[in-house]
């Protein structure tokens, strides 16, 4: 059964946006020190970005973490990148990251805790690319 | 209530390697990064394009920017300080103590975009204008009271949030409207700058009355929360008045308001709270969004509209390729 695994932080933009969205989610730890909860096979991951100025530090260093596990990549099937445009060019920098270093598509990319215009079309869309995932599959 | 605590506890040092709140920590790097100055900028780029301006557009021009220069200079005198003063940890003040600095050096940059661009008397009518603009003074009356001394200090934080994430940016609209147009784009160059740190303030700050709200007791949330909404209904109620002043001789009062109201939910956003204005209320030009954020394209796969999506070629990823 697909799914989809998000981080977020301590403020908790992505989180919120998982609640609204009603879809059904697995949270990655904040402290390294938490157990890394069960995975779905093939998922989609959310993911926020929390760059500098030059675009150094987007990627969330949990999410490193649990991307440099070949067995938690190989199952990664997209990403979402969430942001803020007042970043500039960096704005959801981190999906991009992660789309070129694990070859999976960019789905979307949203600011903050997302607008309800954005949960409508992250769940239509995920409903969709699951289903050509499996025709293909 | 901070001088009884300094005076019965042990003054102490801070220590950096034992942090209560990691956020203090990736926030003060996050806001030592991206460290600026005025001068970076080039801005005598544009004393052309400024020549290309109608008087009515440059004396708009600087009016929204003396705007700019009061709030950024009520931050940093008041806004910063007064947090300062309810800061749970160590750290907490002094990366406020670095938001306060970063607000003077935004209220400095606006004088050199004016030494560079304007004449003395243009500029001297102009802060007159700020001080005697009904609306302007408005907004600045409002937030200072909730920073006089013996105010709420979550209440503080939500005001503050306003000013950061909100407040700006009927002004932050004109020079991102004149570089969709390709006029002064060093000056925008600059004020993305500012934009870019504003956003590090509101997004921490918020964070900060989060963390406040989470053990309080569900009615003075509630309170707190009814606090936050009615204080932006005013603020909004005085920056409609602003903008139309300020906006209606150029036409574009409609999209400026359309950004606030945008501004508006991501201020909301960052306190944790949802957003107030419907989508559709909040609906800002695709150019202004292009001039935010350049280069970024918006990612759509799913629509299968707009840009072409990004996939990569696939690369052995290790903690070294990671820019931790």
């Amino acid at each position: 059964m697909p799914g989809l695994v998000y981080f977020s932080s301590a403020s908790g933009n992505t989180a919120r946006f998982i609640a609204r969205s009603g879809l059904k989610a697995t949270r990655l730890p904040i402290s390294p020190k938490d157990p890394l909860p069960d995975l779905p096979r093939d998922y989609v991951l959310i993911c926020p970005t929390y760059a500098d100025g030059l675009g150094r530090g987007a990627v969330p260093k949990q999410v490193i973490r649990f991307l440099n596990v070949p067995a938690h990549r190989e199952h990664l099937r997209g990403v979402i990148a969430t942001g803020n445009r007042n970043f500039g060019e960096t704005y959801a920098l981190s999906g991009r990251i992660i789309a070129e270093k694990c070859a999976v598509p960019l789905l979307y990319s949203f600011e903050l805790a997302g607008t309800d215009r954005d949960i409508a079309r992250v769940r239509d869309g995920l409903a969709a690319f699951w289903g050509t995932q499996c025709l293909t599959a | 209530m901070k001088d009884a605590q300094v005076l019965r506890s042990v003054p102490r040092a801070i220590n950096w390697n034992r942090l209560e709140d990691e956020k203090d920590l990736e926030v003060w790097n996050r806001l030592t990064v991206n460290f600026w100055l005025p001068e970076k900028v080039p801005l005598s780029n544009d004393v052309q394009s400024w020549g290309q301006l109608t008087p009515e557009e440059q004396t708009l021009t600087i009016r929204v920017f003396t705007g700019l220069t009061l709030l950024d200079t009520i931050q940093n005198g008041l806004g910063a300080p007064a947090l300062m003063g309810d800061a749970i940890t160590p750290h907490e003040e002094a990366v406020l103590s670095n938001i306060a600095f970063m607000e003077a050096v935004h209220a400095r940059s606006y004088s050199s975009i004016f030494s560079t661009l304007c004449s003395t008397k243009e500029v001297d009518e102009a802060f007159r204008w700020s001080q005697e603009n009904p609306h302007l003074q408005a907004k600045a009356r409002a937030v200072l009271e909730t920073y006089a001394p013996g105010a709420d200090p979550l209440k503080r934080k939500i005001a503050s949030v306003f000013l950061e994430s909100f407040m700006f940016y009927s002004g932050f609209y004109l020079p991102m409207y004149w570089s969709s147009r390709a006029k002064l784009t060093n000056t925008a160059d600059l004020i993305r700058l500012i934009i870019r740190d504003e956003a590090v303030h509101g997004y921490y700050i918020g964070y900060k009355f989060q963390r406040g709200m989470e053990t309080l007791p569900q009615a003075r949330r509630d309170e707190l929360k009814d606090y936050a909404f009615s204080l932006l209904f005013e603020l909004y109620e005085i920056e409609s008045r602003y903008t139309e002043e300020l906006y209606d001789p150029l036409g574009l009062t409609e999209e400026v308001k359309a950004f606030l109201h945008y501004n508006a939910n991501k201020a909301l956003q960052n306190l944790g709270f949802e957003a107030l204005f419907p989508d559709e209320a909040a609906e800002v030009n695709p150019a202004i969004l292009a001039a935010l954020s350049p280069d970024s394209e918006n990612h759509d796969f799913f629509s299968g509209s707009g840009s072409s999506y990004v996939i990569g070629r696939a690369v052995a990823t290790e903690d070294d390729d990671w820019d931790f």
